[in-house]
């Protein structure tokens, strides 16, 4: 008797109790999924347009993503990477398709063309040029691929902080290995890429001759070696906006970096940093559209846009990438904020490509994953 | 009480200093964040202007940037409906779940428990993984569903633990009490229990809903670009763009911090007392 | 009899207990399915992995297996899955995605019967057995190879079980690793914590509650906002730093490297651990009555005498439940690592991370939770005997 009668107290008050809380978070719970739709979305068409984050995000957005915009009514929403497949692979695989046009790489692009995971872009339906040279021939002659469409050419460099070598400066590839003319940390991307063309040139192997030596069976371990002699002096970076950031900081004494992102830090923020040229490995990237998309139309649209004469040229305003048309290389001029002439900052200006390597998008595609698994062991090692 | 050791008051200054030293380790690092959200400067460093106190490199500029830009505010949104759904969903079932617990009559009492805590206790990058697999197979990725249940799952063993706790020092024999003079079971849970346990109910709802507010993995595994929340926000600013705008956010997780600590004390002297 | 107040109890435990077998246990489910379960080669190239089965692994099978493998590799080329079954096959042989890709847009323009002639000239690999033996051996839809590869071993051509070619043996160190890591940390929050609890337990209630909420603070903060303050701590111009030049300790140009290496892990990870290991400590120590410790004293025993033979013993309890609580945290720890660690400051679950995020490798991140799950479950069941997972406390 003593036992029991709690108990059902316990039962009875119980089911009221869970009535009330099921109702109360029943509510809560319908009412917070509700305001998860945003108002936007419902009125208006957007499309997601996945670039690679900070100052270069920037000018696509000032460049062109506003007056598209304003042009179509469609709005874009902006999401960023660091490159690579991943993301479009598992989304491909989860069957949840979110991102529609990408800033994507050579070696990318060939891969995921294969893969099946993008959409095949003709170059006739991209728009001529303002003179009405068809697409296909304003185009630069550079690398053609099946799934995206020529965008810019940008190029990993290294560069250092002024402050921090006061007398000699670094001027070569070879400088960058060199711990002892210039001692301090050094940041490198978290990845294969570039990387292993940097060693290279700096051990002594001429920029065109690059690709061949990785594709000996040494080559790979040639580099590696290489790398290992500054390994634990190495801080790496994975989003092209933190190099700039960790030589401000005074993180690293030099970096590699993307040559635009640290275009604009001297320019706009004024750091003083400076750019080496020896050893850059150039490359091209592409606006590509992911397979799977429910706004393929729109994605396509999009794509055409930022790749018109108008679209390119315009980006040399906000950042130093080279635009792949020649109608838009002929409008190339000054930076919009500051003033400065961007001729002599573009990756493929005569000063620049002395000792260029030339980014190999086969042996890229061919190799990615196998370089980015033995990377991975590497870095640990 | 006179008694005392002749090392004493040398070891006691020892422990004092190094308790100190321990203490100065635990709060400087929550303190430095505050001063540098107000940089003038792009960067993570103190200034020569800062440490000259001139006004100048101070600003407001990262407050205006988290409080009036889009993608916090979007941010905040998330991690607002996300930790109140999950919060809920976790505070009702776990009361009952602890009212169930702490009654002697329930079997397999011990391996029950132990399975609803273990949420608590299984590292959450496995959690995540498993909920990235579980979900991705349901095609339930990138939802605020997926998030706001496994929010839930991973916040549920707060309720239970504080609502038991608060169980234990329940005198079943009130509610015999109250029933004895005449209350019905409906009223003797409102009049009774209710406020007993309520204090505990409470603590476990705020745990939940700050294990919520701060949990990052199975959002990066499982959140879209439409589901970042503020943690997830910070994420990529520390990875990818370091900048005072992370400490400015910082700086109100820090206040919404001490505001839950003051709720959870206010709570735990009221439920002694 | 109907048994009404258990029938009660379990309908209230019930709403829960089916919850967390949904939503936490079902996914963990899924993740050991994950580990041993890979139906991807079988799914695309049914006929082939059923064709190999009869073949005997050496030399070239026969005719009919290679028109099956041709006809079904085109069709995973229309259905867009060869990217994924080349992926596959990579990760058991490098080189074999280019193989697949290649031969797949080939197929368009070329080749035809007999097809163990043609499908030579697409690509050279499939005159030779070993990209048949992979497929033979990633055929199987249930497969321990994740859980080789968790521990550094692998199949060769023959089906052996070998090691890991040399610069794949990663996991097995990593492991070690994350442990040794693990218990550092639990020996430094240990070192840190002990005094700090003892000091409170000790401290008059007003004073004790202050002190306690030094605590506290950190503990409810953001584990993100802590890791962040860390790194403006550390950094090489950051406050530690600067304190150590102003201070003469350290000239300008030697700042120290605290971050973005295993010092960076420690530090961090230590910082945010500490409060789970003072609060179990605390409120085992607040138990304890002070007047034992005086009594020991009033029969003559020193007070390190009297620490070690009274207060100690009791207060082991607490000791256990921090160190467990701490190291089971500790073990399974991904962000901070991640964000203040650099390269060597890398635990088991930054690769878990890495293999669902990045690689892909869904079957090995699945194997290497399973792994850590073990570990962790066994210590749980530790702690349940030793403690009572039905006593954890909070705050």
């Amino acid at each position: 008797m003593n036992t029991i009668k709690p108990s059902i107290c316990l039962s009875e008050t119980s089911k009221n109790a869970l009535r009330g809380i099921f109702r109360g978070a029943f509510l809560t719970t319908l009412a917070a999924l509700s305001a998860t739709i945003p108002a936007g979305a419902q009125d208006h068409d957007f499309i997601t347009v996945v670039s690679w984050g900070g100052s270069y995000a920037r000018a696509s957005v000032k460049a062109h993503h506003e007056r598209f915009e304003q042009e179509t009514g469609i709005q874009i929403k902006l999401d960023e990477y660091n490159g690579g497949l991943a993301q479009i692979r598992a989304q491909a695989e989860t069957g949840n398709v979110s991102w529609d046009v990408v800033d994507m790489q050579a070696g990318d692009t060939l891969l995921g063309c294969d893969e099946g995971l993008l959409e095949t872009v003709d170059e006739d339906t991209l728009p001529a040029a303002p003179d009405g040279t068809p697409a296909a021939a304003d185009f630069l002659d550079v690398y053609d691929v099946e799934c995206g469409a020529k965008s810019l050419v940008y190029s990993t460099v290294y560069a250092y902080h002024d402050d921090r070598f006061p007398e000699h400066k670094p001027t070569t590839m070879a400088d960058f290995f060199d711990l002892d003319k210039f001692p301090g940390r050094r940041g490198m991307r978290r990845a294969p890429n570039a990387n292993l063309e940097f060693a290279l040139v700096a051990d002594g192997v001429p920029a065109s001759q690059v690709y061949e030596v990785l594709s000996d069976a040494e080559g790979v371990a040639r580099a590696l070696r290489k790398l290992d002699s500054i390994k634990d002096q190495v801080v790496w970076w994975e989003a092209g906006a933190q190099p700039p950031q960790m030589l401000a900081d005074g993180e690293v004494v030099m970096s590699t970096a993307y040559n635009g992102r640290i275009f604009n830090a001297w320019a706009l923020e004024g750091q003083p940093l400076t750019i080496v040229w020896d050893g850059q490995v150039q490359a091209i990237t592409y606006q590509v559209i992911v397979a799977g998309t429910s706004k393929l139309e729109l994605a396509r649209q999009f794509v055409a846009f930022a790749t018109a004469t108008r679209s390119l040229a315009n980006i040399t305003r906000y950042i130093s990438y080279g635009p792949l048309r020649h109608s838009s290389i002929a409008l190339v001029d000054k930076h919009e904020e500051t003033g400065v002439a961007m001729g002599p900052h573009m990756p493929n200006a005569a000063q620049n490509i002395a000792n260029a390597v030339h980014e190999d998008p086969d042996w890229w595609a061919d190799n990615q994953d196998e370089m980015n698994e033995r990377f991975a062991a590497w870095l640990i090692k | 009480m006179t008694i005392s050791w002749s090392s004493l008051s040398s070891g006691k200054l020892a422990l004092w200093l190094f308790c100190g030293l321990v203490f100065l380790f635990l709060v400087t690092p929550i303190l430095v964040i505050i001063p540098l959200s107000f940089n003038a400067e792009p960067y993570f460093t103190f200034t020569r202007g800062m440490l000259e106190l001139d006004s100048q490199a101070y600003s407001l500029r990262w407050y205006e940037q988290v409080i009036f830009g889009e993608q916090w505010q979007r941010a905040a949104l998330n991690s607002l409906i996300i930790g109140v759904a999950a919060t809920a969903l976790a505070t009702t079932l776990g009361t009952l779940a602890a009212l169930g617990l702490s009654s002697p009559a329930l079997p397999w009492r011990r391996p029950l428990t132990a399975l609803l805590i273990s949420p608590l206790i299984v590292p959450i990058v496995i959690s995540a993984a498993g909920m990235f697999f579980f979900y991705s197979g349901l095609n339930l990725t990138q939802t605020y569903s997926a998030l706001i249940l496994s929010h839930a799952a991973l916040g549920a063993p707060f309720v239970v633990i504080t609502v038991t706790a608060s169980m234990a020092g329940f005198n079943r024999e009130l509610l015999l009490a109250a029933a004895s003079l005449g209350a019905g079971p409906v009223r003797s849970f409102f009049k009774v229990q209710l406020p007993i346990i309520s204090p505990g109910v409470i603590a476990g709802a705020l745990f939940a809903f700050a294990a919520s507010l701060d949990e990052v993995v199975v959002v990066l595994f499982m959140g879209g670009i439409e589901q970042r929340t503020i943690p997830r926000e910070m994420w990529s600013g520390i990875r990818e763009e370091i900048s005072p705008a992370i400490l400015a956010a910082a700086t109100f997780l820090i206040l919404v911090a001490i505001l839950l600590l003051i709720a959870v004390e206010l709570l735990q002297k009221r439920s002694t007392e | 009899m109907f048994n009404k107040p258990r029938t009660t109890a379990i309908l209230l435990a019930l709403p829960l207990t089916a919850f967390i077998l949904v939503t936490f246990v079902a996914p963990l489910g899924s993740m050991f399915m994950r580990s041993l379960y890979d139906p991807l080669v079988a799914d695309i190239m049914p006929g082939t992995v059923a064709a190999l089965a009869q073949w005997d692994g050496t030399g070239l099978p026969s005719e009919q297996v290679y028109a099956l493998a041709a006809r079904e590799l085109e069709r995973a080329r229309e259905e867009r899955t060869i990217g994924k079954l080349a992926t596959r096959l990579n990760r058991d042989t490098s080189g074999l995605r280019s193989v697949i890709t290649r031969t797949g847009r080939a197929l368009k323009r070329k080749g035809g019967a007999p097809w163990s002639e043609s499908l030579p000239t697409l690509h050279a690999a499939w005159g030779e057995p070993a990209i048949w033996q992979a497929l033979a051996r990633t055929g199987a839809r249930v497969t321990p190879v994740y859980y080789l590869n968790a521990v550094d071993l692998t199949f060769d051509g023959s089906g052996a079980i070998v090691r890991q070619p040399e610069e794949r043996r990663i996991y097995a160190t990593l492991f070690i690793k994350t442990l040794r890591v693990s218990l550092t940390i639990t020996l430094l929050c240990l070192i840190i914590g002990y005094p700090v609890a003892y000091l409170i337990a000790q401290a008059p209630p007003r004073q004790g509650r202050l002190l306690l909420v030094l605590v506290l603070v950190p503990f409810w903060t953001s584990l993100l906002v802590r890791t962040t303050s860390w790194i403006v701590l550390l950094q090489q111009q950051g406050v530690v730093n600067d304190l150590l030049v102003w201070l003469g300790l350290a000239p300008d140009d030697q700042r120290l490297t605290m971050i973005h290496n295993m010092t960076g892990t420690l530090v961090a990870m230590t910082y945010v651990l500490a409060p789970f290991m003072i609060l179990p400590l605390y409120s085992v120590m607040r138990g304890i009555p002070a007047v034992q410790m005086q009594a020991a004293a009033s029969l003559g025993a020193s007070w390190p005498r009297a620490f070690y033979r009274v207060y100690l013993p009791q207060s082991l309890p607490g000791v256990g439940a921090g160190c467990l609580l701490v190291f089971i945290l500790a073990i399974g720890y991904y962000i901070t690592p991640a964000l203040v660690g650099g390269q060597s400051g890398q635990l088991i679950s930054n690769f878990i991370a890495y293999h669902i995020q990045t690689s892909l490798n869904w079957g090995l991140a699945a194997a290497l939770g399973c792994v850590l799950f073990v570990a962790v479950l066994l210590l749980f069941l530790l702690y349940d005997r030793v403690l009572g997972i039905d006593r954890m406390r909070l705050g």
